[in-house]
């Protein structure tokens, strides 16, 4: 009898480290997940102060959307400002700053650093020539136009030694720069990973704004003088369209701005760690009720030698509480390990985030372990009541009470209730909310009613079962035997994959969404643009419409308008070549005479302004200039093409800077390589420039898409692998409760092959169940939501990713096999006689 | 009784070997935990014969029959059924043997609770994907009285029912012999008395060999044969026993057992 009691021990003690380790996982998660964002925000923190070092006041143009300014105008600062800024008492020294973006190309001729934060800006040269804000480490600074300073790390990692020339681009053409000098800096951006250029200030302010203006001055504040002192002085000078802000308060502007952008990774990397331990509580749940059955015995002697149902219960918590201790101490200390390899993992990959110490907060600490603790001793909560409900009778019983199996009446009464009032609300949500309430009612309403599903669906998966003969029978059986426990058990991989395809669903018709109204109504061989996102120089359109390839080009050029005192973009385009580059149904007119006051509106414009063809408004330019244009036709548009498109030269005299967001281009012949090349060639090779066909857009629409589902399917995963920890503890348990069984099905010639199949096929079934519930619910999510999508994407359309589906039902297969590999062997290896023998 | 329903001459019965033990030694454990279970037994278990094991617990009776059944391994000589020998024998062919030349009853019925009594009866033959002979199985059912209960749950079944369903399986597959073990242990008087009484015309009628393992005198008495096992070597052997007789020859093993 010892050795069975130990063996007992042994298995309890399993049993109790698939629990341990599911809650361990979840709460990983989660202080991984806090030790990671509050090590980053530190970092972000101290490196913005440091950015704000040689500041003490800045002053910065202040735009005031009044009515009566001109609707383009964009406020500068003035090199008299920052003279007088620099004489004000206090002040010790002023710099003025213009900046914008600056794409530096490689020796390979390919961008250096990612697009969006390429930035450059002026060399100020203070008293003694010298910028403090770029100590400079070899070399000297910019001078003139063709002169150019690199921050260290992007000339150490592009090559690049002073003498050197340097290929940069602003808006579009290429300058070839000399380079004078490599300087350090605490930028935040550089310190991000990103590149900085710096030009001399006449250059820069040429390149980014206009001569003799400035988009930020900073002042110095003379020993003595405070901060709030110095801003006040300055106050008095300032124009109405400028203001000053002290360096303290910019540098809690931005600690608040990055506190914010942390709390929403946060929020939402919680959101999956909550998903992870929602799943472990169903293995809690499960592996609670099962020690409590097991143990009913012991429980009823307790009750009869006059322990009351609250100590047993409470007997029942305090195990858990012991349990969700551990579990806690253990994720902790996993979840610190996540939050720093997170962190080198990020470093490692694009250097990105600034260094600073790891960053373990108390309230980091006492979440995780009351998370831990509280999420085990609540899934325990039920199966301790029903420990508290054994009669003291059963104690005397020779036969050993079994759990008994209630009536699932009043469980499936409160699980169709749920699932249809959620299904309800999911079919007529209009927004967001409701569809996610609808969707959560929805989940939790199946969950209560698996076990009445798992019967029929399971049922129908005997015909493919007989083909293993008897173990697959058993197996079959043995999957419905407890419904309860199946139910939950398959429950948690259905959360999981209801997620992940509900998302791939979606994602999936997004992608064919976005694509279609990026591509569907482009005739244009290509799309020029930048890299960045920031506007195109109009010499790109020059240079194009003169390639002798070239038929026809159009730019995409914004300019702000205001018509009927509402603000209004009006989209600048080459009237004449529009018909060629765009295949836009109209439901009137078209783009013939599209020039002078002739416009093109889209159909949403059209009905609510109530014009139609022929229409003519009154409009106000961005000069302050009004003038008459009349509606030459009417498309329709979608969330790409949409708005008044104007013919470009109706536009130009009006423009005081003209910035084209993209060129379209139609070549002799379509597109192929060559042409590709020497388009490239004709733009002078410019890394900046992106120059696109619509297979080049597709793919990158598919690629951002696939990198966020990506993110997704990695942040769900851990769902997953907790689901997997329950069909182990499942068959575990199960394996251990039928060792008698098992042991005679060997004794009558059933072998160690037929054992392990028999598990085996039952964790299959048990898994295959959750994965198609799961996948089902999914795709009727996904379903669901194309509605609710449809009022932001127009062209939205659901799309079934069958392969993506069958991958996943592949995944549950496989889950089901690697969670039966331990339970089969342990049941294979069952010694026969202890099996048979054992009580 | 001299023939069988199936014609089996009474000579040939009687002269044919079904197992054989010969100095089969069970030693438990090393060194001084070692226990010795079996000591060099040699038994012979004849075809249509039913024999009974007796002797106090720890005598090794259970032991020999596990060692027999090819449900165990032997430390030492030789078990054969029929003419296979078991040591030696991997698990695969051990599980073989067991499904299909051998016959299980347990104490405590070990039936499937998920399988149906028809079910249950014909595991051993769905398992090596055979299909029982169906003329065999009607009989078999019908001696055991199971013929109106065969579409139930054994937890619909009594106790005796059950192990009726228990004895039928056994006997379902024809095997060369029959392993019982305490097969009353778990039933009331009545039911017991029933069940041994299935297993004796299994033997008279069915020309079946049972062995059974048992500690009560009245369970023995059903058998042809009884053999006493004590501290692991057969002590004694009794033909056509009595409840009486069994009981008398069990005193006087506990009356030495105390003397020496």
């Amino acid at each position: 009898m010892f050795r069975t009691a130990l063996r007992n021990v042994l298995a309890h003690k399993a049993r109790l480290l698939m629990t341990v380790l599911a809650v361990m996982l979840g709460v990983a998660f989660v202080s991984g997940t806090l030790v990671f964002t509050s090590t980053i925000s530190d970092a972000y923190q101290k490196s913005s102060e440091k950015g704000f070092t040689g500041v003490d006041v800045a002053i910065e143009p202040h735009r005031k959307s009044s009515e009566e300014d001109n609707p383009g105008a964009v406020p500068q600062l003035s090199q008299h400002l920052l003279d007088q800024a620099a004489k004000v008492p206090g002040a010790a020294s002023a710099t003025g700053t213009v900046n914008g973006f600056a794409a530096v190309a490689g020796k390979d001729g390919k961008l250096v650093g990612e697009g969006f934060n390429s930035s450059g800006a002026n060399y100020y040269a203070g008293s003694g020539g010298k910028d403090p804000r770029y100590p400079l480490k070899s070399g000297r600074a910019p001078k003139g136009a063709g002169e150019i300073a690199l921050d260290a790390k992007t000339a150490e990692r592009a090559g690049y030694k002073v003498g050197d020339t340097v290929r940069v681009s602003v808006d579009g053409p290429v300058l070839t720069q000399r380079l004078t000098g490599v300087f350090t800096t605490d930028d935040g951006n550089v310190a991000a990973g990103g590149s900085l250029a710096l030009f001399d200030t006449a250059t820069a302010q040429q390149l980014y704004a206009k001569p003799g203006e400035f988009s930020r001055i900073d002042v110095k504040a003379a020993a003595g003088t405070s901060q709030a002192a110095l801003k006040t002085s300055i106050e008095k000078i300032l124009p109405k369209d400028a203001e000053a802000t002290t360096a303290k308060e910019l540098a809690d502007e931005q600690s608040r701005v990055i506190a914010q952008s942390m709390d929403g990774m946060r929020t939402s990397l919680l959101v999956f760690a909550g998903i992870s331990l929602f799943v472990g509580v169903f293995i809690i749940a499960n592996t609670f009720t099962m020690l409590v059955a097991q143990r009913t015995k012991e429980l009823a002697l307790m009750r009869a030698v006059g322990a009351s149902r609250r100590q047993v219960t409470r007997s029942v918590l305090i195990e858990a509480f012991v349990v969700g201790s551990v579990a806690g101490v253990a994720g902790l200390g996993a979840g610190i390990g996540i939050g720093a390899g997170l962190r080198s993992l990020i470093s490692g990959t694009g250097a990105t985030v600034p260094d600073g110490p790891l960053v373990i907060a108390p309230s980091t600490v006492v979440t995780s372990l009351v998370v831990g603790i509280v999420v085990t001793m609540l899934a325990a909560w039920l199966p301790g009541r029903r420990a508290a409900k054994i009669p003291p009778v059963a104690a005397m019983n020779s036969v050993h009470a079994v759990a008994t199996t209630k009536s699932l009446v009043v469980r499936n009464t409160i699980g169709g209730v749920l699932t249809a009032a959620g299904a309800a609300l999911v079919l007529t949500a209009t927004s967001s909310t409701m569809m996610g309430l609808g969707a959560g009612l929805v989940l939790i309403g199946v969950f209560v009613l698996t076990p009445l599903l798992s019967r029929p669906v399971i049922a129908a998966s005997a015909p493919v079962l007989r083909l293993f003969g008897m173990p697959g029978k058993l197996a079959r059986q043995n999957a419905v035997r407890n419904p309860r426990r199946t139910a939950a058990t398959a429950s948690a991989l259905m959360i999981g994959l209801t997620l992940i395809t509900g998302l791939t669903v979606i994602a999936g018709s997004v992608q064919q969404a976005i694509d279609k109204m990026a591509t569907g109504a482009l005739k244009a061989d290509y799309v020029v643009s930048m890299a960045s996102m920031t506007p195109l120089s109009t010499d790109v359109d020059k240079k194009l419409s003169a390639h002798p390839d070239v038929t026809a080009t159009s730019p995409l050029r914004s300019s702000p308008a205001r018509i009927d005192g509402d603000h209004q973009s009006l989209t600048g385009v080459n009237g004449a070549t529009m018909g060629k580059l765009t295949n836009l149904d109209f439901t009137s007119g078209s783009f013939s005479g599209l020039s002078g006051d002739k416009v093109v509106i889209d159909d949403a414009m059209a009905r609510t302004k109530h014009w139609k063809l022929g229409s003519s408004f009154d409009v106000t330019f961005e000069d302050g200039k009004k003038g008459k244009l009349t509606v030459g036709g009417v498309y329709k548009g979608n969330d790409l093409m949409r708005g008044i498109w104007v013919d470009k030269e109706t536009l130009a005299p009006h423009q005081s800077q003209i910035d084209d967001r993209q060129v379209m281009v139609k070549v002799k012949g379509g597109a192929d390589d060559k042409v590709k090349d020497s388009l490239a060639k004709a733009l002078g090779d410019n890394p900046a420039i992106q120059i696109q066909t619509k297979q080049d857009i597709s793919d990158g629409i598919s690629k951002a898409i696939g990198l966020l589902l990506n993110m997704l399917y990695g942040l769900l995963a851990m769902a997953v692998v907790v689901a997997v920890l329950g069909v182990i503890n499942t068959l575990a348990m199960s394996v251990f409760e039928r060792q008698q069984e098992i042991g005679m099905l060997r004794a009558i010639g059933l072998d160690r092959k037929g054992i392990k199949r028999m598990v085996r096929l039952e964790s299959l079934i048990i898994s295959l169940f959750g994965g198609v519930m799961g996948i089902g619910l999914g795709v009727f999510f996904g379903w669901a939501a194309g509605d609710l999508i449809k009022k932001g994407i127009s062209t939205y359309e659901l799309v079934l990713p069958w392969e993506r589906m069958g991958v996943f039902l592949l995944l549950a297969a496989f889950v089901g096999v690697l969670a039966a590999l331990w339970p089969a062997r342990r049941a294979a290896k069952l010694n026969m006689l202890a099996a048979i023998k054992a009580e | 009784m001299t023939t069988t329903p199936f014609g089996a001459p009474a000579a040939v019965r009687t002269a044919a070997v079904a197992a054989r033990a010969t100095d089969l030694t069970k030693v438990y454990g090393q060194g001084e935990t070692q226990v010795v279970a079996l000591d060099a037994v040699s038994v012979e278990f004849r075809q249509a014969e039913f024999t009974a094991i007796m002797g106090p617990s720890g005598s090794g009776k259970s032991t020999l029959m596990h060692c027999m059944a090819g449900l165990d391994s032997v430390s030492g000589g030789s078990a054969r059924i029929g003419d296979v020998e078991l040591t030696g024998l991997n698990d695969k062919k051990l599980t073989r043997l067991r499904r299909d030349k051998i016959g299980f009853i347990f104490q405590a019925f070990n039936l499937l609770p998920t399988l149906n009594a028809l079910e249950n009866i014909t595991l051993p033959m769905d398992i090596a994907g055979r299909k029982p002979d169906k003329q065999w199985l009607d009989m078999v059912v019908d001696t055991v009285g199971l013929s109106g209960r065969l579409k139930h749950r054994p937890n619909q079944l009594s106790g005796g029912q059950q192990q009726r369903v228990a004895v039928a399986r056994a006997l379902a597959g024809r095997p060369e012999i029959m392993f019982a073990d305490e097969p009353t242990g778990n039933l009331d008087s009545r039911s017991g008395a029933e069940v041994l009484g299935f297993l004796r015309n299994s033997v008279r009628e069915l020309g079946q060999t049972v062995v059974m393992v048992t500690h009560d005198p009245v369970a023995a008495s059903y058998a042809d044969r009884v053999v006493f096992l004590a501290d692991g070597r057969i002590v004694d052997e009794l033909r056509e026993p009595t409840a009486d007789a069994v009981l008398d020859r069990m005193k006087r093993f506990d009356a030495k057992g105390r003397t020496s």
